[in-house]
């Protein structure tokens, strides 16, 4: 088998395969099939990286290719050969200014889009927005709705074209909140609420899923986010007011203690919950009360206008006017996995 | 004295000779200090991320005593003066007075030792451990790897005092006293820099 | 009232928790742990090896053999990563597979990273490093001997550690960089992640040292004539691997020490109560974490650098720019760690400096695969297995780095982040980038330690299989990422639509486990059909090391060279060949050598005993380990007779035996 043929093979293959499945892929790749403005815009910047890379990727492979073909070491082969020919500096002042261009285009598109898609950004929207509370629990997601006055386990229900702000944070490891066709993902944090706005323009279910390991059953984390009308919606809402059961602190502890769940509705929950669990841990940062309510970004910044995004450096100066709010009455226990390995008898 | 310098480094000439390697080492050291300055770094930059955690605790204002920790500042950096006349007087040959300032550069980093874990144990005391918040992990963390530091090298010097009756004065022994007199300093530094940071920043 | 029972009950109780009990694929690897030990012990025993093993090899302070060493334990490591990823790939072939339990699915990726990482390519790199740089330096051996010899074990009984968990008390299942809270005792009551802490910290405190000895051996000890514009070009990015090295290791150091102090002493650094501050430990781990994937691919590019100049007869092209670029990203790299976590949602700002700084290391890396391009260009290629693998490197790296640059763009990684696109991007850098680079240099260098080539025409067959898996294996990761597939799952269901794409990539995997087979097939019949090299210089190689003898003497070099040109060596060999006179050579002196030790070898076991001890929380463990490392230590410093001289008839001898006179 001739050896050249055979160097051509894996560059090839690699980049026709990747390049193929790329293109044949982008219709069932789930990033590439958002419905939403946020998860839009990502995959417009996906493509506009991709471009610029590509301008780069495939000459290089083609100068390689043919550098490689044209002066192999055979008989007979008559490109020419200088051994010691190895400066040249308009040719490396070339090479370094290329990259140096195109990086410098994608730093400022990465610039532009950075800011138009901080999670913490409010959607402009003439809707009012809806408020999420999502906490990740070892092994399942609670969502609460402090509006509505309701919570799902595993799974949501939001309203299509409207703003949805979800207040994320965790009662145990850090975790992702993830659904891909809404958009990219954001931590999952004890002691700190981060704040991501998404919006859903059709109905349909999406796959959200956990996208931070958090231990054993990491993997049954995944949940459905399903985008109904706005009647259905507010259907929803008073079925689920009617129906379910309540969630009260007792069952939220049940809830918070490692396992995985199916899918639950609760009717009522017990007002400040999710302020309460991320103060649990935050106040020990010392942080004052309620602060999760006014938040400031963790890399101190000025908060974008009228968004309370970001998080809070542990221990920063918080306002001190915001209203109190209780904490758990015998601070928190926590729950001991059960394995077969040993405990250090703490 | 009969077993001064009774190994082979009588060849002269060569590339490679001894005084070639101490040079070697005292610029190894000089990059091991560069990891330990990152180190140190680390343990700063952890301090000052957590020091304002007090999970509901006393902060720095309540615990620390400043007297005390100047007491234990001026001693340190005199300990660092008496290295620096060790040093001198073995560049002048004297024997005698480079073990006799040795002597008292360890006397006085113990005493700096002990003066820490006093005040270690005065904290933990009153009930201020290690795990009683974040703060107090960095606090007992930083200021104890410095001690720690101050320890290790203090075991060092003592070995070098035995040495140094043993072999005398030679190439060997002077990279060492060389290496453990810049380690002293760089220590002394190190403190200067957790007087500044944890306490004078902590009681103000 | 319970008897004589008591005592059995209670040896039973410990041997429940203290032996990892209750899967049949540990007691087979228990087995299989316990038969080779064994058959070692009955080897060494029966040919009565063992005075030989302990003065030739366990005490040893020749570079030559400690990289050796270094290589051998590294392959080995590399066989256990690579099962670990071909029983995670097994688990994943179909949805909803029941092939591991999933803690020990959690447990085989973390050994998987942190092995693959900490305990192959580090120590097949530092091999490397031992093997060549002070041979091209014209040095007698690395700065200091015995801390290079203190190095080696210190990895070996650190990787031991690690290794030991997996049958002894437990696996550490954290996730290979153990982010807290997960690794605190609240979320890990095990002992695994203490093993996690003490395997890293002891060859953690090796790699440290290493770093500081080479940077030491390159700036002092160069032959008389080599200025820094005549340093080989793998030798400067060893010196810029070992900068990286010096700065970010202390970080590592702290890291596990803090996290180790929250779990023994329940002390509050990440923990989520007492004030403690989880995403500190992040920021922290990935100031040591990023700049250690440079440190493992710079040395890489300077194999591929070496190994294109040689086999394309052609100097290296743009020497100053691969040098100037090499350092850049060396030191870009402490600029760029919080790219890693752009969804913790520090704020725009950040985020765009973050973003920015990852981009500007594409610009060096780029310049370097247009110089590598342009140093072939009016060469002549010849394809050996070494040139192969760097011109499969091309291509895969280029790509590889690539999704890195998408991955860079922080809005955009909101959507890569912890998902297969991520971990397609980081296998093809590190496998197409480190792996690759270090097979070149392996099978590069090999005749220069062992003075035989490795046979060519399995090494093609296991290149072409190694490749193709690649392919085969990483390349449906890409698309599974973007179909919304994280990282870390142990299963899936056949609703997600992923089993096609992940049974493809399990195909993959298996194919390059069939490569590594390949390869170990190649020494073995390398070994017995040894091709005998008795020139030195199998390749028509440029710089100093081919100018000794294979494998090089004791001494490496009979008299110090002086060095004239960069390419030292070809320009010899070209005077040479035009009938001119070689270089004069001083006259030969008896030449000094370190001594020896046992040091290193038994101080290391007292690092593993305080390990060991630490891990369980037992202090009478760890105590007497603490004491026997102040004894070695004060044994080391107390012992002034640690060089001697080898004589000039002596030198004669053995250079006559390889052929040379003198």
């Amino acid at each position: 088998m001739n050896i050249t043929k055979l160097m051509r093979l894996p560059a090839t293959i690699g980049v026709l395969a990747s390049t193929v499945l790329l293109a044949s892929g982008c219709k069932s790749m789930i990033v590439f099939d958002p419905k939403g403005p946020i998860g839009s815009q990502q995959r417009d910047l996906i493509n506009i990286t991709m471009l610029l890379c590509l301008i780069i990727l495939v000459p290089v492979l083609i100068i390689a290719a043919w550098i490689v073909v044209r002066f192999r070491d055979k008989k007979g082969n008559d490109a020419p050969y200088q051994p010691v020919w190895s400066h040249n500096t308009k040719l490396e002042i070339i090479w370094w200014s290329i990259p140096i261009i195109v990086i410098l285009i994608l730093a400022i598109v990465t610039a532009k889009y950075t800011y138009k898609l901080d999670p913490a950004k409010p959607i402009v929207s003439d809707k009012k927005a809806i408020t999420i509370q999502a906490t990740s629990l070892d092994w399942k997601w609670l969502f609460q709705y402090p509006d509505q006055g309701i919570a799902t386990v595993n799974y949501l229900v939001i309203p299509e074209k409207t703003p949805i702000k979800f207040e994320l944070t965790s009662d145990g490891p850090m975790n992702s909140f993830w659904v891909p066709q809404l958009g990219g993902m954001i931590y999952t944090m004890s002691g700190m609420a981060t704040t991501m706005y998404l919006q859903a323009d059709e109905t349909g279910n999406y796959m959200g899923t956990g996208a931070n390991f958090t231990g054993r059953d990491f993997a049954k984390m995944g949940f459905t986010a399903k985008t109904v009308s706005q009647s259905d919606f507010d259907g929803w809402v008073t079925e689920s007011k009617s129906g379910g059961s309540a969630l009260t602190e007792e069952g939220y502890q049940t809830l918070a203690k490692p396992g995985t769940s199916d899918r639950m509705t609760f009717a009522s929950i017990p007002s400040g919950l999710f302020e309460r669990i991320v103060h649990g841990y935050s106040m020990s940062r010392g942080a004052p009360p309620g602060y999760t309510l006014k938040a400031k970004t963790l890399s101190g910044e000025k908060a974008l206008e009228d968004s309370e995004g970001g998080q809070l450096p542990p221990g920063n100066n918080a306002q001190k006017d915001s209203p109190d709010v209780g904490s758990f009455g015998s601070g928190h226990t926590y729950h001991k996995l059960d394995n077969h390995h040993m405990y250090h008898g703490k | 004295m009969a077993h001064a310098n009774n190994h082979a480094f009588a060849h002269e000439g060569g590339h490679d000779g001894h005084h070639d390697l101490e040079e070697l080492r005292k610029f190894g050291f000089w990059i091991f200090l560069i990891t330990d300055l990152i180190l140190f770094s680390t343990l700063f930059a952890t301090y000052l991320v957590l020091h304002e955690n007090t999970a509901g605790g006393p902060d720095a204002k309540e615990i620390f005593e400043l007297p005390g920790v100047i007491v234990e500042t001026f001693i340190l950096l005199t300990s660092s003066f008496t290295s620096g006349l060790a040093v001198l007087a073995m560049n002048a040959g004297s024997q005698k007075g480079l073990v006799g300032w040795l002597i008292v550069t360890i006397l006085l980093g113990a005493s700096f030792v002990g003066m820490e874990v006093t005040e270690f144990l005065k904290l933990i005391h009153e009930g201020h451990t290690i795990h009683s918040s974040a703060f107090l992990s960095g606090f007992f963390t930083l200021v104890g790897t410095h001690g720690l530091h101050v320890s290790l090298g203090i075991c060092w010097i003592t070995a070098l005092i035995v040495q140094l009756s043993r072999h005398g004065i030679t190439e060997v022994t002077q990279r060492k006293v060389h290496i453990t007199s810049v380690y002293w300093h760089f220590l002394d530094a190190v403190w200067i820099f957790v007087f500044t940071i944890v306490y004078l920043m902590g009681v103000m | 009232m319970r008897g004589e029972a008591s005592v059995i009950d209670q040896i039973k109780d410990f041997a429940s928790w203290f032996f990892v009990s209750g899967d049949p694929l540990i007691y087979g690897a228990d087995v299989a742990i316990a038969l080779t030990t064994a058959a070692i012990i009955f080897v060494l025993s029966y040919f009565g090896k063992w005075g030989w093993l302990w003065r030739e090899w366990l005490t040893t302070v020749d570079h030559k053999r400690v990289g050796i060493m270094y290589i051998i334990a590294a392959l080995l490591m590399l066989f256990r990563g690579g099962v670990d990823a071909l029983m995670m790939r097994t688990q994943l072939v179909f949805p909803d597979m029941k092939f591991l339990s999933p803690e020990h699915y959690n447990e085989v990726f973390t050994t998987h990273g942190v092995i693959m990482i900490l305990f192959m390519a580090m120590p097949l790199m530092f091999g490397l490093f031992n093997i060549a740089v002070p041979l091209q330096l014209g040095a007698r051996d690395v700065a200091f001997p015995f801390l290079n010899s203190l190095s080696f074990w210190l990895f070996f009984f650190g990787a031991m550690l690690f290794n030991m968990s997996f049958v002894i008390g437990g696996s550490p299942n954290g996730g290979w960089l153990s982010y807290p809270p997960l690794s605190e005792l609240t979320g890990s009551p095990g002992v695994g992640e203490d093993f996690y802490i003490w395997g890293i910290q002891v060859s953690g405190i090796g790699s440290l040292m290493t770093g500081i000895n080479f940077i030491v051996t390159i700036v002092k000890m160069r032959a008389p004539g080599m200025t820094w514009s005549r340093v080989p070009i793998f030798t400067w990015s060893v010196l810029s691997s070992c900068i990286a090295i010096i700065v970010a290791f202390p970080v590592l150091t702290v890291t596990l020490a803090l996290l180790f102090l929250d779990r023994f002493l329940g002390a509050h650094f990440f923990t989520m109560d007492g004030g403690g501050n989880a995403m500190m430990y992040v920021n922290l781990i990935w100031m040591w974490g990023h700049p250690e994937v440079y440190i493992v691919v710079l040395p890489a590019f300077g194999i591929y650098s070496e190994v294109v100049a040689t086999f394309s007869k052609k100097r290296l092209f743009g020497y100053g720019s691969m040098v100037f670029a090499m350092l850049s990203i060396s030191i870009m790299a402490y600029f760029t760690w919080l790219h890693h976590f752009f969804t913790m949602g520090s704020g725009a700002n950040v985020n765009i400096f973050f973003a920015i700084s990852t981009m500007i290391i594409a610009i060096p890396t780029g310049v370097k695969i247009f110089n590598w391009l342009f140093t072939m260009f009016r060469g002549r290629i010849s394809f050996t297995t070494p040139m192969m693998w760097t011109l499969a490197f091309i291509p895969c790296f280029v790509v590889g780095g690539m999704t890195g640059v998408m991955l860079s763009v922080a809005p955009a990684d909101f959507q890569f982040h912890n998902s297969y696109f991520l971990i397609a991007h980081f296998h093809q850098v590190l496998i197409g980038g480190v792996a690759f680079g270090y097979f070149a240099g392996l099978y590069y260098w090999w005749p220069k330690m062992f003075g035989f080539k490795l046979n060519e025409t399995i090494g093609k067959w296991a290149f072409w299989i190694w490749n193709i898996g690649f392919y085969v294996c990483f390349m449906p990761q890409y698309v599974v990422g973007l179909d919304g597939m994280t990282r870390r799952i142990n299963s899936y269901g056949w609703d997600t639509g992923w089993w096609a794409m992940n049974f493809t990539s399990t195909i993959g995997g298996f194919l390059m486990g069939i490569g590594f087979l390949f390869q170990v097939w190649q020494i073995a019949h390398s070994i017995k059909f040894m091709e005998k090299d008795t020139t030195g210089d199998p390749w028509g190689a440029r710089t100093l090391e081919w100018s000794i003898p294979s494998p090089a003497p004791l001494y490496n070099f009979a008299t110090t060279p002086l060095v004239t040109d960069r390419d030292d060596w070809w320009e010899e060999k070209e005077r040479i060949a035009a009938g001119k006179m070689p270089k004069e050579k001083p006259k030969l002196e008896p030449i000094h050598m370190p001594k020896n030790s046992p040091i290193p070898f038994i101080q290391s076991i007292c690092w593993f005993t305080v390990g060991f001890g630490l891990v369980f929380h037992w202090l009478w463990i760890a105590i007497p380990g603490f004491v026997g490392i102040a004894l070695t230590l004060l044994a080391h410093s107390f012992n002034y007779d640690t060089d001697y001289y080898i004589p000039v008839d002596e030198i004669r001898q053995t250079e006559a035996k390889a052929g040379r006179g003198v």
